[in-house]
Formats: structure tokens, sequence, C-alpha cells
């Protein structure tokens, strides 16, 4: 068999595999979204709960209809989103694909240039550590890598704001676009994402320069480098073309694995740059507290979940 | 290999280059808010700024720094008795997008607001109003239910135009991201998470404002809105007291401390051994160190509490009011006259019950979780066992009648609101609601009669002998009243601080933002 038809086989069975699964997982989250003690119409009346009658929670309910049964629910979900419609969001009060939608262009603005800067940045000091192994650079590098490995990312952001927009007054601290500015210009956007990228870069890449440079060092030591070496190859193709290329291939691997947790802190920089990504907000709706919700309290993770009643953030 | 470390630094100080230096001070004429929560609507129908203190609306009347009620697009203000309110309309006022206002739309959005369909999150605010009706285009007639005298302080909500909403499924509306007033400030956009821009209504029948463009930023983290401000991004911010310590002493900002009516205090179960006996109630009442808390927990931003309606408000009955610093002698003389006995370990007992009860908060609530710890350690040193408990708001519920806890009401604007409910037994165990089942056949009656009262020297009355009361039985320990920190640049006439509700977004110090006028 050639090899197109066994990859547009493979394709076709995986194809065919998608929609069970994503059947079987929605209809799991549904289910774990109702037996979780969230409340959404709680969540929809925010601090206005603990003003609110029991009886007009009853009427919100109902008009939502989620005092039908669960498979009614699933199942009127499930239709609704085959023609296209995924349901309004009860926070935003606007459609939920125009909420997805306006947010995930910038979440993925921010997390795209983060990784091609990381990968970058990442490959070429670590590769440079290696072959400098116990330089003063290398020290230098590995050390910052260390730190920054164990620095929560708000903090690195916060340092950073408070280097480069206070003390120095280079970069905006936050937002998309100049406050006072009412359009979105790619120039402006370009400014005021420096800061974000940099910071997000920067913290998700001490792991990726320290697992490069171990591997290079061990590539270095191989036979297939001293033999290189010894055909009286250039120093840089033995380093690029050689060491690093083998050392790459583990890499790849734990590059997919380590994508949460990017994401994860995409969240936190956006909520420390006021980034207008994916929708952060209200950790302690009804508690009246007084702003205390920042990156440090655990919400902000869970913002992710979408629950199944198209309340984007379940408070935590 | 030297080359690519050379390389590396020169693209360093490249990207450091071609950052073109940020000029801080905003435009002329634009003045920039950060707030620290983006709403959740601009619709005032689905619950934006129900008191007012929205720059895009204005309701039927507003208020001035005292609270007192003055006509906005009502006429004047109209007399209260029985059960019709009869408004006329000011003449002449146009929405932004140059339709006349008519009685029909007064109408419609508090009819809108009634409608069970739309699913208003501040429809329980309006119960008393059985419908509202536009007889002629310059008057609205209110028709209660029952005789309610606060019917006023709900006409400060923004009318919307009903052209522009009738018919629509309000939760999917496209008013609710693009909408029009007839405010000082008209809506120009809104970059979702990021800011929304207004700019002045120079045909406002008010005043054209001189701020000419008004940018809401919204910050959720404290810690950047506090950098933002010291980086000049923001002209005017809201911060918790620590973070606004850094202001303090600061040329060319202002630090505002407001009051409020917000209050935080512990709600104790009536019906259980412990909290049902008022020994213990007032013997903790007079144990707490509240002016500890308020310069400790609060920074300073804070004032002791004592009852549930705020000082500085025409309602307080300043007869209801203690000491900030504990009377430790004075509560064990209660707990040993009531025969609470110090037992083996400290804590004291009578009949074999010892004085311990839980103290539930909101896990999430940093404020409220220092408070429930200082509660704990205050009743420690009289002999009452207190254990804090951290939980979610889904595991509170349903021990609220059983286990005490703190929590935070409290309205500057009239004594029946939140009180009524919370006090009233025919309120008992619904919801948030008299939780912990307080039951006074002499308070149901006062909170009637204060309701049905048009006559404010009456009510005055009534609602001072519901305060004492309340003070004398001490089903609540309250402790401590927020007081609300702005930070603003620059040096402005006519910020009138006054008693804030808890929310405070656009409303609170800004709420008359179109009046102020850069100082000469």
């Amino acid at each position: 068999m050639s090899l197109a038809g066994a990859l547009a086989r493979l394709v076709a069975w995986r194809l065919a595999f998608v929609v069970p699964l994503l059947l079987v997982v929605t209809a799991a989250m549904f289910a774990l979204a109702k037996a979780s003690p969230f409340d959404p119409v709680r969540q929809y009346l925010g601090e206005r709960a603990l003003v609110t009658s029991p009886e007009i929670r009853e009427q919100i309910r109902a008009n939502w209809g989620l005092d039908r049964p669960l498979a009614e629910q699933y199942l009127t979900w499930l239709g609704n989103l085959l023609t296209g419609d995924l349901g309004e969001s009860r926070s935003f009060h606007r459609p939920v694909a125009e909420v997805i939608g306006e947010r995930l262009g910038w979440t993925m603005l921010v997390t795209g240039a983060a990784i091609v800067l990381m990968l970058a940045a990442g490959l070429v000091l670590g590769t440079l550590a290696a072959y400098r192994q116990g330089s003063w650079a290398d020290r230098l590098l590995t050390g910052i890598a260390y730190a920054s490995e164990a620095a929560p990312v708000f903090w690195i952001g916060l340092i950073a704001i408070w280097i480069f927009s206070v003390t120095l007054g280079w970069l905006p601290a936050g937002g998309l676009t100049d406050a006072g500015s009412a359009t979105v210009t790619v120039g402006e956007v370009a400014r005021h994402m420096i800061l974000p990228v940099a910071v997000l870069a920067f913290s998700q890449s001490s792991w990726l320069v320290l697992f490069v440079r171990e591997s290079v060092i061990g590539a270095l030591r191989e036979d297939f480098v001293i033999g290189a070496r010894a055909r009286g190859l250039r120093e840089r193709t033995v380093l690029a073309g050689h060491a690093l290329r083998s050392a790459l291939l583990p890499f790849l691997t734990l590059l997919g694995a380590r994508i949460p947790e990017l994401v994860t802190g995409a969240i936190l920089v956006e909520s420390v740059f006021s980034w207008p990504g994916w929708p952060v907000r209200r950790c302690g709706p009804r508690s009246r507290s007084t702003s205390r919700c920042s990156p440090r309290s655990p919400c902000s993770p869970r913002s992710l979940s979408c629950s199944a009643t198209s309340s984007p953030t379940p408070p935590t | 290999m030297k080359r690519l470390w050379a390389l590396v630094v020169a693209l360093l100080a490249a990207v450091a280059a071609c950052s073109a230096p940020v000029d801080t001070p905003a435009e002329d004429g634009t003045f920039v808010i950060g707030l620290s929560s983006e709403f959740d609507t601009l619709n005032p129908v689905l619950g934006h700024a129900p008191d007012g203190g929205s720059p895009l609306f204005d309701g039927l009347v507003s208020r001035a720094a005292d609270l007192s009620l003055r006509p906005a697009l009502a006429r004047e203000i109209p007399e209260v008795t029985g059960t019709t309110v009869t408004f006329r309309l000011r003449e002449g006022v146009t929405f932004h997008d140059g339709t006349p206002l008519t009685s029909e739309d007064v109408a419609f959005t508090y009819n809108a607001v009634l409608d069970p369909d739309n699913n208003s999150t501040i429809r329980g605010d309006y119960a008393a109003i059985e419908k509202v009706e536009a007889p002629d285009p310059q008057t609205v007639v209110f028709h209660l239910k029952h005789p309610y005298a606060p019917i006023l302080q709900r006409a400060t909500l923004g009318i919307v135009p009903k052209r522009l909403l009738e018919g629509q499924k309000l939760d999917a509306a496209a008013f609710n991201t693009s909408p029009v007033g007839t405010g000082p400030y008209r809506f120009v956009s809104w970059t979702p998470g990021d800011k929304i821009v207004l700019e002045a209504n120079e045909s406002y029948w008010g005043g054209a404002p001189e701020i000419k463009r008004l940018v809401l930023a919204f910050v959720p983290d404290d810690n950047a809105r506090a950098t933002r401000m010291a980086a000049g991004e923001l002209d005017a911010t809201v911060l918790p007291p620590k973070a606004a310590a850094r202001f303090e002493n600061q040329g060319g900002v202002t630090v505002h401390r407001v009051p409020s009516a917000d209050y935080r205090g512990v709600m104790f179960p009536m019906k259980q051994p412990v909290t049902g006996d008022a020994a213990i109630r007032k013997a903790l009442n007079l144990a707490i160190d509240r002016s500890a808390m308020v310069n400790t927990i609060l920074a300073g931003a804070g004032d002791p509490a004592f009852g549930p309606i705020a000082p500085g408000t025409t309602w307080h009955n300043p007869a209801v009011t203690g000491s900030a610093t504990p009377d430790r002698e004075a509560a064990v003389r209660i707990l040993e006259e009531a025969g609470w006995t110090p037992g083996p370990d400290g804590i004291r007992v009578k009949d074999g019950t010892p004085a311990r009860f839980t103290l539930m908060y909101p896990a999430g609530d940093s404020l409220r979780k220092e408070l429930a710890l200082a509660v704990a350690s205050d009743a420690k040193r009289i002999g009452i066992d207190v254990r804090p408990a951290g939980l979610d708001w889904d595991a509170i519920e349903p021990r609220m009648a059983k286990d005490a806890l703190i929590m935070g009401y409290g309205s500057p604007y009239d004594p029946d609101f939140v009180n009524y409910e919370l006090f009233h037994s025919s309120y008992a165990g619904q919801g948030f609601f008299n939780p912990g089942h307080f039951d006074d056949p002499r308070v149901d009656e006062l909170l009637e009669q204060g309701r049905a009262t048009a006559d404010e020297k009456e009510r005055k009355r009534i609602y001072d002998e519901f305060q004492q009361r309340i003070h004398d039985q001490a089903p609540w320990a309250y402790l401590v009243y927020l007081k609300h920190v702005y930070v603003i640049r620059g040096e402005w006439t006519g910020i009138e601080p006054a008693v804030e509700a808890h929310e405070h977004a656009t409303g609170g110090l800004f709420r008359n933002i179109h009046q102020w006028k850069r100082a000469a």
C-alpha cells in the first residue's frame, strides 16, 4: 500500500473516532457541571444573589430550563450546537460565540508570539550554554533559569511593569491600546504586546533552556559528534547540525505536554497586563469582597472551563 | 561563537531601542478611570447602575451629596401618598440618537424590569410596583401594590429608549453592548476585557461636561491598577487601603477615603443553644476590638459598626453606639450573671453546654477571613470558643440556620432596604434573607409601619426604635463599616464625597464626574 493511502486511512479513522469521543466528553462535562455545587443562577445574580428572594431565583431557573431533566438539557444543548447556536452567555448578556470569538484572537496572538519567542530564545540560549558549559555565561543563564522557574509568573509580570513602565517609562503597563484611544491600531497593539509576550516567554522558557542545555551537553559527548569533529567539520555545523538536531527529538514531545501550562500562564499574564483575552473575571461574585480578586487567588485557572449552562466563569 | 553572543546582545539592545517612549499624560480632555471589574451589562433593565451612577443614563431623580433626592428626568419630586405616584417629565430631553424622551420610555423601562421573562437581576427591588403607565407623553404614573414610602429611592433607575428594545430578547440585544441613553456621556466603543470609551454629550440637559472624553479601563488586579496609576496611565482609580498607601503625600494625586453603608458583621443563628442566648451575643459585642479591626485589617479605611444603618445618613440613630475598644470586664460580668462559668479548659459552660460555636466565612474573601479570625481571638479572651470555618457559598447556604456567619449588607438610601428582609420574621430562613431566624413581633410591626409611613418625622421615629431594638437584642454583632479608597490625579472642583453603597464602580465618587471642573 502506498504511503498516501495509509495516511488517508489513518486520517479517516481518526475523524470517525472524533464524533463518539466528543459526545462522551461533552456528556461527561455536562454531568460533572450538574453534579458540582455550582449554581448558575447564583453566578448570574452575582452580588445581588444575597438580596434576591428564592422565588425570583426559581423563576430564572425555570426560564432557563434548568429545572428540566438533565438528559433533556443535554439534548437541547446538542441540538443548538449542531445548528451553530452556542447559546447566550449569562454573565456577558451576549451570544457565547461572539464572546469567545472576540477574545480568542487576542489570547492566540499573545500565546503564539510567546511560543515563537520562547522557542527561538530557548534554543539559542540553551545551545550556547551547553557549548560554553561551566563558563560565567552558562552559570548566569542556568541561575536565571532556575530562579524564573521558581518565580510565579504574575510576580515577574509586576516586576517587569515596575522596571519598564514605571521606572524607565519605555513601555505601557497594560491594556490592549493606549487608554485614551478608541480605535485598535497595529502599532499600538504591538507596543502593548511587548511586555506580556516577553514575560510569558521568559517565565515559560526556563525549563526549555535547561532542557536544551542538558540534551546538547549529552549529545556533545556522543560518538557521532566526536566523529563529526574528527572529520574536520566547522564547529557551528557540528553544534547546530549534529548535536542540537539529535537533542531536539524528545523536546518536541515535551513541548506538546507543556502547552497547557503555557495557556495557564497566559491567563495570569493577561490578568496582570489587563489583556482582553480569555474571560477571567469575578472570583467571589457573591462575596462582596473589596476587589481582592487577583492572580494569586486560585480562581483564575478555573475560568477556562465553560460550564454546560454557558456561564463562562464558575465561581470559586 | 563570539559572534553569536554579540548578535544576541545586539538584538536585545535593538528591542529596547525600538520601543518608543510612552507619553504618560493623557491627551487634553481625556480622563481615564481604572475600574476593578468590567460591567456585566450596560443595560439598566438588566441591572446596570440601578442607584444612579451611570454616566450614560439618567433616572427620574438623582441624588445630591447629602443623599437627598433632586429632580433629573422628572420635572420635580412628586409627593408620595397612597398607592399612586405621578411624575411629570422634564421637557425637551433627547436620547443620544436624537429621539425625544417620552413617558412611554419610562413605562417601558420599569415594566421590562418587572417582566419575569427578562430575568432582570434587580426585579426584586421593584416588587412593590404593580405597573407603570404613561397616560400622556409627559406624565408617568406608578401604581403600587401597597403604600411604599421608599418608592422615590427606586426612581434613580436609568431610562432606556423603548424604540431600540421593544420586542427584543433582552439577554442578547445589541443594545446591551452599544447603549443609548440620555446621560451626560454618550457611548463610543467597548473593547471587551479592556475598556469602554465615552464622549461628552454636548447637548446634555444638565450642561455639557468639562471632561470631554471618559475612558473606563478594566484592570482587575489591584497591584496592576496601583502600578498603572503610578505610571500615569490612569487618572483615577479605586484601590484597597493598603495599595493606596503609597500615593499618600505624593504630589499631584489626592487620596479620598469615602465612608460607605457597607458593613461586615457576625450573623447569629437565633434558634441554637449557644448563639441563641442573648448573654453570649451581648458579651461578644462588648468583647470585640473594633478599633483593632479598623486599624490593622482595614488599614484605617473604615469605621466601627454598631448597627445596620450607617452613621452619616439621615436615618442613623446616634443613640445606637458603643465603644470601639473592648470592655472585657463588662462582658465577663454578663456571662457570669447568665450562668456561664469557666470550665476546666477555660471555655465557659452552662448546664453542661460549652460556650462554643462555628463562625463561617466565604473562603475566597480575605477580608472576612481576617475579621472571623479576629472575632475568634477576641472571644477566646472571655472564655467563648469560636471556631472559624472558611467555606464555599454553596456549602454555607444550607448551614446558615445552624452556624454563625460573617455577612455584609447595608444601603445608605433608605432604612427599609434590606433591613425588612433581614429582620422581618416572615422572611426567616428564606435564602439569604433572615438566615438566623430572628423573630421579634415589635420589630415586624416597626418594619411594616416604616414602609407604609410617608411622613418623614414619623418614619425617623420608627426606624430609631427599630435600631434600638436590634441593638438591645443583638441578633448580629456589627463589626466595621468599610471606606472606599480613591486615588485621583490633578486638582478638581466639584468632587462631592457622599456615604456610598457597596456598588461604586461609576457611582460613588465618580457619579457626578460630568460636573467636575479643573481647578485653575
